[in-house]
């Protein structure tokens, strides 16, 4: 038992923090918003130049081979500058359900374009209504992140999951004005277009759904450390009745909860990260656990961010929006926290018998 | 990072498993699944003696004093082991997790060798003589007085709050040993005996009916001289380094308690139907998760404190287990319904539930209010401005 970074973890912590705070500033971030949302110089630096979006394929397949917690430290450095970067889609997202569900071929042939940012993958649940059938998908998915950016999709259809490529014969891709303009949403229309069936759709979408959903909360909890420490910053230089407003008790007791918040969330992340790599039997609770808490942590204190800077922390100027934003996205994307919560729920025991 | 444990530490698992399986299923059956702190004292008494023969009452000390040189590891897994196995909360544990780490950190030899293994063996109770009725968040408003005279130390004033007294062989107290001083500054850390004709112990009656707590007062109370960890007028420095303390391998005993206890509420739940409730499903759903969040972050705190760094997150550690305890009493009302406001004695006494309903009002008042906790957690890790003080008597 070692609850803390290896030295190689702590590494890669330092330099992905580092390589953020450089690159994903927030005029590079505004820049992408106002397109497909990816910040396409920065996507090949976290790919080509760091070869980092292969953090969790095993070398064999083409990838750096190592596991959810590095995946997590990633994601969490992102998360803390709202990067514009379609990380969770293709990395969080469809890597695993290739990896996890893929055949020999189909891994051999996308996991190492995928591994060095030459594709990006994203990732439909396909709507009610959706059929596959001898080779072809008729149906929509409506809300598919940096839709409008991928080269190919995982498609999780009912009793399935296909691989559809941007450039088949019948998909229309329709970007959508999003709310959170760095993880803009795309519709797709499936109209019989060509689509290749996973070798284990199960196992796909499972390794899916878990990297996904601990994508999310580690990019949850790195927005709600951001969150903080700008508020704490601002409450320490802002001045109001001749005091820093961060002398009131009113602002530093509600900065305390939202530490509180975010040190649980952080607990979340890399129990669900570790239980994971580790295989332990409490990895399914410990991933409800970390999408929902750090999902609740991360709106906590945006939306604290907002209220603690008063007028400023509403403009379309400062940055505040951008965090309250993909804290609303990550909530809805793979369940809600109440979605989450209900699970944890049954894994508690509640419908047994009395 | 490494959640899992080796074989070696899973054959100590097993190894403390089967002890207190023998124990608590022989000799100790009557003490096994106390909850309450006052009942039984004396076979508690014994317990501890047990336990201190066997070499499993504080595992994580040195074996000069009584320990068994446990690893963190090993400390996690026997307080795992030890909640699992339904044992009593300790009757001694201001000894083991505070006085006695304390005088680890800051005792001469001789007042290791003197007080340590006692503790170590059952033989001696400790409790903790800290808050005043002036001194209550404002801890360094200590105005309890302790001068010298001879060969001894000699006090005069009064504690509150000083849980487990009437069990208790010694106190430690923070007394003003520098006249005139302030906050702070001029307080000494004396380790005082109980039985005395000096110190007069009174049971408080708290909202649960039990009477856990006490006052006790000093009337020219005598300690030895020697009996003063750290120096004269360090006693702040000492009493703030025992805090730290209060964050330690414990808290994972602590949880596992409140394992048992969210788990009666889950039975409870199933049994009337309420287990069917969205809303309480959410509820029970939250102290889940909040349980597994503080043993995470238990967990990570113990690896810092093995590498000699404790991060600031430990200090959000008292507010979190507080208020998820005070949010499951609620949580438990709610789930018993009107069920829960009677009992079946004539006795103002009720069952775990209930108790706890009450009980845990107090947990987000001692050790430091919520309020207090939010102000360490702003001034101390965040670095916001302290709170200014005002200078009312």
């Amino acid at each position: 038992m070692h609850f803390a970074f290896t030295d190689e973890q702590a590494m890669i912590a330092e330099t992905a923090k580092a390589f953020f705070a450089e690159q994903a500033t927030s005029e590079r971030t505004r820049a992408a918003m106002a397109g497909t949302g990816a910040d396409e110089a920065l996507w090949r630096a976290f790919t080509a130049e760091l070869g980092l979006a292969g953090v969790a394929i095993p070398e064999a397949e083409g990838g750096v081979g190592l596991g959810m917690v590095e995946l997590a430290i990633l994601a969490e450095a992102a998360g803390r500058h709202v990067a514009a970067l379609p990380l969770l889609a293709s990395v969080g997202l469809a890597i695993p359900a290739i990896l996890a569900g893929g055949s020999s071929e189909q891994k051999a042939r996308l996991l190492p374009r995928l591994a060095a940012g030459e594709l990006v993958a994203s990732f439909a649940e396909a709507a009610p209504g959706t059929t596959s059938s001898d080779g072809t998908l008729t149906g929509a998915a409506l809300h598919v992140p940096h839709g409008a950016r991928a080269d190919l999709f995982i498609v999780a259809v009912e009793g399935g999951a296909v691989i559809v490529e941007r450039d088949a014969p019948g998909l229309t891709i329709t970007p959508r004005t999003s709310m959170d303009q760095t993880r803009p949403y795309a519709r797709l229309d499936f109209g019989g277009v060509a689509a290749e069936p996973l070798a284990d759709p199960a196992a796909a979408l499972a390794a899916a759904h878990a990297t996904g959903a601990l994508a999310i909360a580690a990019d949850a909890l790195g927005g709600a450390q951001a969150c903080l420490d700008h508020t704490v910053a601002y409450a320490k230089e802002r001045i109001q009745f001749g005091r820093a407003i961060g002398s009131f008790q009113a602002i530093k007791h509600r900065l305390a909860d939202m530490m509180v918040a975010v040190e649980q969330a952080r607990s979340a992340l890399y129990w669900a990260a570790c239980a994971i790599d580790e295989g332990s039997e409490e990895a399914a609770f410990a991933v409800h656990a970390a999408k929902a808490f750090a999902c609740d942590t991360y709106s906590l204190c945006a939306g604290e961010m907002i209220q603690l800077h008063g007028g400023i922390g509403f403009t379309w100027e400062h940055d505040a929006h951008l965090y309250f934003k993909r804290a609303r996205s990550n909530a809805n994307l793979l369940g809600t926290p109440d979605w989450h919560r209900e699970r944890i729920a049954a894994l508690a025991g509640l419908d047994q018998a009395a | 990072m490494k959640l899992g444990f080796s074989p070696e530490e899973e054959a100590f698992r097993a190894e403390a498993a089967a002890w207190l399986s023998a124990e608590l299923g022989g000799p100790f059956a009557d003490v096994r699944g106390l909850t309450s702190l006052t009942e039984s004292p004396e076979r508690r008494r014994d317990w501890e003696k047990r336990l201190g023969e066997a070499g499993w009452s504080c595992v994580g000390w040195p074996r000069d004093y009584g320990g068994r040189d446990a690893t963190l590891a090993e400390q996690v897994i026997f307080a795992e082991e030890y909640a699992r196995a339904g044992a009593p909360p300790r009757l001694n544990h201001i000894g083991i997790e505070l006085a006695g780490p304390t005088i680890l950190a800051f005792g001469t030899d001789a007042q290791k060798a003197r007080f340590l293994p006692p503790i170590a063996r059952g033989e001696e109770i400790w409790c903790q003589g800290y808050s005043e009725p002036g001194a209550g968040s404002d801890l360094a408003n200590v105005r309890t007085r302790a001068w010298r005279e001879g060969e001894d130390w000699v006090i005069e004033g009064q504690k509150v709050w000083t849980s487990l007294a009437q069990f208790s062989d010694w106190i430690f107290v923070i007394a003003r040993s520098e006249e005139g001083s302030k906050g702070p500054k001029g307080l000494s850390f004396l380790l005082v005996p109980v039985d005395q004709s000096g110190v007069t112990v009174r049971p408080i009656h708290q909202i649960t009916g039990e009477a856990e707590f006490n006052e006790t007062f000093f009337d020219g109370a005598r300690t030895g001289a020697a009996n003063i960890l750290g120096a004269p007028g360090d006693g702040w420095k000492v009493a703030m380094g025992l805090l730290g303390f209060e964050r330690g391998v414990s808290t994972l005993a602590q949880q596992m308690g409140f394992r048992n206890e969210l788990d009666a509420v889950i039975v409870a739940a199933r049994a009337n139907g309420e287990a069917k409730n969205p809303l309480i499903r959410q509820r029970i759903a939250k102290a889940e998760i909040g349980l597994r969040l503080m043993r995470y972050g238990a967990l990570r705190m113990l690896t810092d404190a093995e590498g000699g760094k404790l991060d600031a997150s430990a200090l959000t550690y008292k507010i979190q287990w507080a208020t998820w305890r005070r949010d499951l009493g609620e949580l438990a009302m709610d789930v018993l319904g009107p069920a829960g406001e009677t009992t079946a004695g004539r006795d103002y006494a009720f069952p775990a539930l209930p108790n706890l309903y009450l009980y845990s009002r107090a947990d987000t008042i001692y050790g430091g209010t919520n309020e207090i906790q939010r102000n360490i957690i702003a001034e101390r890790a965040l670095g916001l401005p302290r709170e200014p003080r005002g200078d009312l008597k």
